[in-house]
């Protein structure tokens, strides 16, 4: 029977079909686990005296409290302290593996599955995080879940799950200058609403897809989520076999070779249909900003902030009033004239490797702008080595931002880097929502590109309202290393270290490139 | 989990629509690594009303919460249905609920009703003239009861089966042992394990610090 890549990965993890109005049951090839939502589950097995099912199935992280400072000090903050504290207490009891604060591999979760090769095509992901849908750029089918949901994982490894509809999103042709795939995802959520996706799972496809990288199909795929989808996916192809091969938990000769050949079956096949479909065409699209409260409420960037009285919708128009105060914005300015205080670059949205390159590329020999700070978080702290073996910090620091630590940090703000009241922010997160960022922070969600634009001008800006020089390539950020700075692979910049820290016994072989066992 | 089959409780009428999550447990608690204890974040920002339901002594010790539509709205906290139930609500009876808080009060023994919004009213008006009133609500008959009137509510039948049993999510799961196993048995080994640990050689990492 012809099927979507979705319901290929569904049935293929079917321990039980479900029957009279029972939901199917599921098994979960991948679980990853943080601070915040898992305390509560942790604590429900040994309450109910059971174990964790699959340890070798399950890997925890520290990101969302972490500080992005001082990270060699105790956590000033005694809440959060007591969160991490009490998941390395979790990890060790019940024999999960955990990279905590100060390892190389620790870092937002949604990071450290992909770099580590744990997030494969094919693969059920779970996480106690709705921005889990991340790992359905490798055409997993990836979801975030409840916490009872987390406690039912670790004690099952499978989850009892009613059936989704499916959604196809096609991105035709081929992707502007100067933009990206943060303005795609965001164009697509103000095209469908933010409950446009609600009981679906997305698949993107198409050309302009197609032509991504891995880490700008995880931009999207990240924000499936704020279009109320439960996951949204891509099709594995070349792409995706070579982000994955040689990554420490890859599979390795006849594995490697038997799993291509199954990645190879995972596309929606010819004659499968959708329960909806969306079409955008990626030369129409420009760089993408939000101007309200909620992630559907963006525009392109040579709009103006909407005149509420202009919409038709009254429910709308009066979301719309309701934003503007907020973000203490006047209908009708250009949004290119709105200053912004705070630079946020980071997140699991917009946290990789080649965001950072393509920051780094438009300020380059650059000063930002004297207005405002700018805050450069990786996604984790093996991005942050790799962008410091590529001279990227430096890029930064002369540029007048901050270069910090790994952690989900001002893209939520449970830890210290939070916005003042009243203070606004260009960000490349994913939530613009009523103080989001810290209390009675306005938010714009933007694209590394815009951000990095931002930066310098000190308004809303892109990089065509730059005088860029002509050696700058803005056109492809495909993860090429940049001209002159000394680019390395990853991997191969991290040789012949000290190594320390970590969970588990002592590690063993550390050759150029090779995976370390522990 | 306990089996329900009835639950007798005062009534607490809350006449309000779209109560999201954010208002049934601000973020502010979200921090707390505890499944239990939640019951002073219960309506924290309302709670300091003294014209506010729950501070009115008749129905302090409600279990039984009739809401407006569109109850338990927004974030996915889980930590909503813990204060609920935390403070000793049982059963909310609304006309509408959110998706995820409905499937999170199933796994947590909530008992979610919906009532048409006609009913929703009598119901009120009920708990409103005589505070106090118990309100019986019977999940075999799928009827809620107070002062001599019955109304009907619905609930899908494979959680109504869930909580009659008592038989919470991970518990009904675990029947199902052998066929988890069996599946566990048919997977390639190429899919991955996150042990024994693998990764690229660890480095020390030195902690930022402002210039």
């Amino acid at each position: 029977m012809a099927g979507t890549l979705a319901e290929k990965v569904w049935e293929a993890h079917l321990v039980r079909r479900g029957e009279g109005g029972s939901p199917d049951l599921l098994y979960i090839d991948l679980h990853l686990v943080h601070e915040v939502t898992s305390p509560q589950a942790f604590e429900g097995l040994r309450l109910a005296g059971r174990q964790v099912r699959r340890p070798d199935l399950t890997i925890a992280t520290e990101d969302h409290n972490t500080p992005t400072l001082d990270i060699d000090r105790p956590i000033a903050d005694l809440t959060s302290r007591t969160q991490i504290d009490t998941l390395r207490a979790n990890a060790k009891e019940f024999g999960v593996r955990l990279h905590s604060l100060g390892d190389a591999d620790q870092g937002i979760v949604h990071q450290v599955g992909p770099q580590l090769g744990l997030t494969m095509p094919g693969l059920t992901v779970v996480c106690g995080d709705s921005h889990t849908s991340t790992h359905g750029a490798f055409g997993a089918l990836a979801f975030g879940i409840g916490t009872s949901e987390v406690e039912h994982v670790l004690a099952t490894q499978t989850l009892p799950l009613a059936p989704f509809k499916t959604m196809a999103i096609t991105v035709n042709g081929t992707l502007p200058a100067g933009t990206t795939s943060k303005d795609i995802i965001l164009a697509i959520i103000a095209k469908i609403g933010t409950g446009g996706g609600q009981g679906y799972v997305l698949e993107y496809r198409g050309e302009a897809i197609r032509a991504l990288s891995m880490e700008a199909r995880m931009t999207i795929c990240n924000m499936s989520i704020e279009a109320g989808a439960r996951a949204g996916m891509i099709a594995p192809d070349e792409t995706t076999f070579e982000y994955l091969k040689g990554r420490p938990h890859a599979p390795e000769g006849e594995d490697w070779d038997a799993a291509i050949e199954y990645w190879k079956t995972l596309r929606t096949d010819d004659d499968a249909e959708f329960d909806a479909e969306v079409v955008l065409e990626a030369a129409d699209l420009e760089p993408f900003v939000t101007w309200g409260t909620n992630p559907g409420q963006g525009l392109p960037l040579s709009a103006s902030v909407p005149v509420p009285a202009d919409i038709a919708d009254e429910g709308e128009r009066e979301t719309a009033a309701k934003a503007l105060e907020y973000m203490g914005l006047t209908a009708g300015t250009p949004l290119r004239d709105i200053p912004v205080d705070t630079v946020f670059i980071g997140s699991c949205t917009n946290g990789r490797i080649e965001d950072l390159r393509s920051v780094a590329k438009v300020v380059k020999g650059r000063k930002k702008a004297e207005s405002l700070r700018v805050l450069v978080v990786p996604s984790s702290a093996r991005v942050r080595l790799q962008a410091e073996a590529e001279g990227l910090d430096v890029i930064f620091k002369e540029f007048g931002a901050e270069w910090r630590n790994a952690g989900c940090s001002m893209c939520l703000g449970m830890n210290p880097d939070q916005l003042a009241p009243g203070e606004r922010s260009a960000s490349t997160s994913n939530r613009n929502f009523e103080g989001r960022q810290g209390k009675g922070g306005r938010t714009h969600l933007v694209s590394p590109l815009v951000a990095a634009a931002t930066a310098i001008r000190g308004t809303l800006s892109s990089v065509a309202d730059l005088d860029l020089p002509h050696e700058i390539d803005i056109t492809t950020f495909d993860g090429t290393p940049l001209d002159g700075v000394g680019a390395s692979p990853l991997g191969e910049s991290v040789v012949d270290l000290p190594i320390p820290v970590a969970i588990g016994s002592a590690p063993s072989g550390s050759a150029a490139g090779q995976p370390a066992l522990r | 989990m306990e089996k329900i089959h009835t639950h007798t409780g005062v009534g607490v009428p809350l006449r309000r629509s779209n109560v999201d999550t954010d208002q049934i447990i601000p973020a502010v608690y979200l921090k707390r690594v505890t499944r239990t204890g939640f019951e002073d974040a219960l309506f924290a920002a309302w709670r300091g009303d003294p014209s506010f339901v729950l501070n009115q002594e008749a129905y302090s010790n409600g279990s039984v919460l009739v809401a407006g539509p569109d109850f338990g709205t927004g974030s996915s906290r889980e930590h909503a249905v813990w204060a609920l139930k935390d403070y000793g609500f049982r059963v909310v009876l609304s006309s509408r609920f959110a998706d995820i808080f409905r499937g999170n009060s199933g796994k947590q023994g909530l008992v979610t009703g919906i009532v048409s919004p006609e009913d929703i009213e009598i119901l009120w008006k009920i708990l409103e003239t005589k505070p106090g009133t118990e309100v019986t609500v019977d999940l075999e008959a799928k009827t809620a009861t107070a002062d001599e009137v019955t109304v009907p509510f619905q609930i899908d039948d494979y959680t109504r089966w869930r909580l009659m049993e008592g038989l919470d999510d991970i518990g009904l799961t675990l029947q199902q042992e052998d066929k988890i196993t069996a599946f566990e048995e048919t997977r390639a080994s190429w899919r991955p394990k996150t042990l024994p640990a693998r990764h690229l050689p660890s480095v020390e990492i030195e902690a930022a610090r402002p210039v």
